[in-house]
């Protein structure tokens, strides 16, 4: 009598058996390199944003001690509270004064370094303390974008010379620049700052969130909910679809056409950015609205409506609560998306160079990636680090924005 | 073919009362002129294979087939006389009136208190925050819940257990006091000893409420109810007292049922 042999126990199967584990094995290496390679590529990027841009918060001061008792300057808190101070500062002969102190403690080509706006730096401590003017106060003064390259090793040789001997006796230092997260846009490297594209991306977002956000949930919500499925609903889906996947560039052109036409003077401003961001934001959040309340489960409608709840109070009570770390999640990056967008804003004329942060929503503004693509443009060379120091204010603004998500999600997420 | 209706049924209120009523999606028929009547003061069960029509006619009792586009109503349901299906009949004051209790247990993912409160809260029903707590205590009290849960009112619905989920949709339901409970197999996904709570609160409810309850478990039907009626094919092949229809079935097929044949 033959034994049987189970066809699972045969050297056949045990040869196909161990294919099959290393066709797994082969599997989970292939992922486990593909995500080894974007942890590295992640690395490499922020390692090299970090060293570069950690130059682009600081900048070469230069020390200059002022006596004020001897420069004639006068001035009493009650002048110097008004608007006018630092123009009064300047008739009475700061800037020359501030340069004769310099020439006097650096030497006439020193003095001559002395960036040509750090009077006005000596002007706000001045209109900050008008007690300053019967002392000897010492500042810390930028020196000009050549001096600074020369202290970089850059530029020309007698730069260099320049800088290593001020460096030496002391005078010349590489400085902490707390004011680059304070200032705004300014031609000198030595002078610029990121406060005002910042504020330009916070006010540019708030309009993109208050706009975005409602109408997209509602249009969601409405889709979902109440539209009836049949040809037109389909023909809306698809239109919105299309319309998450349309350049950026086409919703600039939009935005001028559209809303440039309408408020012709508000050109640069954050309402009309934010106003186009909205545009190009509404659809993304509209896509992961409907999936979120589509992941709600029937049961829950059902218990609710059996119970004898209206339409409109079963969304309220029960779909939108369930439905919202969904959605916050889908917002979140619909904004992240729009916050790094350039060129639709390019369109609107949000690239002008502004000097002064805006102080509302339909004041010129620039945002944080135009910022930094004017500034990759400029040939300066001591913008380049300033570039990277805004790309790394610009992804800290990122990573606050998605850590508030996470937070969001978190909170409202129930289980059921 | 005709609904059997047992010669020994006697007349009782109907509380709800169906005439010929069809239900399709789409070009299904699947609810073939369906006549019955719900009594008042019974518990009356509806048996049948899957797939019978059986939960689809229970979900005409409050237009919860309203939810599915693709469906259809047609004849008449009477709810004491009111043509439930008429243009104006308000939906919302039918559900509060006609309530449901679903198979598998579904509590809002809110407090246990909340998810009793919302329907006394969105009709209005209790002026207060006394009256409100007065009315949860009284719905989970005879939903049998009260002892297992008055300590932690606070917790969510979802972190109780199947069986006790299923008595708090319970006391939901009979927290807006509706005068007819629709049961669809409340039991399915609940373990012998839940099912026997359930069954007890059933008795319990008996006489307070009209009661239908869609089964699939024939001795359940035999322990609960006072009327059954056996559904077939989309339609009720018979109709009668509990006890006559699973002693004295009178059609082949009713009998059939019953004593396991098929379904």
């Amino acid at each position: 009598m033959n034994e049987r042999i189970a066809p699972t126990r045969t050297v056949e199967f045990e040869a196909r058996l161990k294919k099959r584990y290393a066709a797994e094995r082969r599997f989970k290496l292939a992922g486990l390199s593909a995500i080894l390679f974007s942890v590295a590529v992640l690395l490499f990027l922020l390692i090299t944003m970090t060293i570069n841009g950690i130059g682009g918060f600081q900048r070469a001061e230069m020390n200059v001690a002022i006596d004020f008792t001897e420069a004639g300057l006068s001035g009493d808190r009650s002048t110097l509270s008004q608007v006018g101070a630092v123009q009064i500062l300047e008739a009475q002969g700061l800037p020359a004064t501030v340069e004769y102190f310099a020439q006097e403690q650096l030497g006439e080509e020193g003095g001559a370094q002395i960036s040509d706006s750090a009077w006005r730096l000596v002007a706000d401590e001045i209109v900050d303390d008008p007690s300053i003017l019967q002392k000897e106060v010492t500042f810390s003064l930028p020196a000009s974008p050549n001096l600074a390259a020369g202290l970089a090793g850059e530029g020309s040789d007698k730069m260099k010379a320049l800088a290593a001997r001020l460096s030496d006796e002391g005078k010349l230092e590489t400085k902490l620049d707390l004011g680059f997260l304070q200032r705004a846009d300014a031609t000198d490297p030595q002078e610029v700052g990121i406060w005002g594209a910042l504020k330009g991306s916070m006010l540019t977002m708030f309009v993109t969130l208050l706009m975005a956000f409602p109408i997209g949930v509602m249009a969601a919500l409405y889709l979902e909910e109440y539209a009836p499925k049949n040809r037109w609903t389909d023909v809306i889906e698809v239109s919105i679809n299309n319309l998450a996947a349309v350049p950026s560039i086409i919703f600039g052109l939009l935005g001028l056409a559209v809303f440039l036409w309408l408020f012709p003077n508000m050109r640069s401003a954050p309402l009309i950015g934010g106003m186009t961001l909205a545009l190009m934001t509404m659809p993304v959040i509209v896509i992961s609205g409907r999936n979120a309340i589509k992941a709600v489960p029937p049961s829950i409608r059902d218990g609710a409506l059996a119970i004898g709840a209206s339409p409109v109070q079963v969304v309220f009570h029960h779909v939108l609560p369930l439905a919202l770390p969904g959605i916050l999640t889908g917002t979140i990056i619909g904004m992240a998306r729009a916050l790094g967008e350039t060129a639709p804003l390019l369109m609107i004329g949000m690239r002008a160079f502004v000097a002064t942060p805006p102080d509302g929503f339909t004041s010129p503004a620039t945002v944080l990636p135009v910022q930094i693509f004017l500034w990759s443009d400029e040939i300066d060379r001591g913008f380049v680090e300033r570039t990277s120091a805004a790309i790394i204010v610009l992804l800290i603004f990122l990573m606050l924005m998605n850590g508030l998500a996470i937070y969001l999600r978190n909170r409202f997420e129930k289980k059921w | 073919m005709v609904t059997v209706v047992h010669p020994n049924l006697e007349e009782t209120d109907a509380k709800m009362s169906a005439r010929d009523v069809s239900v399709y999606y789409g070009d299904k028929k699947a609810i073939d002129e369906v006549s019955i009547d719900i009594p008042t003061k019974y518990v009356t069960a509806f048996i049948g294979p899957s797939g019978c029509g059986k939960s689809t006619f229970l979900r005409t009792l409050n237009r919860m087939n309203d939810t599915i586009p693709s469906a259809r109503v047609e004849g008449e349901i009477m709810l004491d006389g009111d043509d439930i299906y008429r243009s104006k009949m308000d939906v919302v004051q039918l559900r509060a009136r006609v309530g449901m209790v679903f198979q598998k247990p579904n509590p809002f993912p809110k407090s246990i208190y909340d998810n009793v409160a919302y329907g006394p809260k969105i009709h209005g029903l209790a002026s207060g925050k006394t009256e409100l707590d007065e009315v949860v205590e009284k719905s989970l009290r005879r939903a049998g819940l009260w002892n297992e849960v008055k300590d932690r009112l606070e917790d969510s619905g979802t972190a109780l257990s199947g069986g006790q989920q299923q008595r708090l949709c319970i006391a939901r339901a009979i927290a807006v006091d509706p005068e007819v409970i629709l049961m669809d197999e409340p039991c399915s996904a609940l373990d012998p000893i839940a099912t026997a709570k359930i069954e007890e609160l059933i008795d319990e409810l008996n006489g307070s409420y009209a009661i239908v309850i869609v089964t699939h478990s024939m001795q359940q039907a035999a322990r609960v109810s006072q009327r059954t009626a056996f559904f077939h094919l989309g339609k009720i092949v018979e109709y009668g007292r509990t006890s006559d229809i699973f002693t004295n079935p009178l059609q082949e097929r009713t009998k059939d049922y019953i004593t396991g044949r098929y379904g």
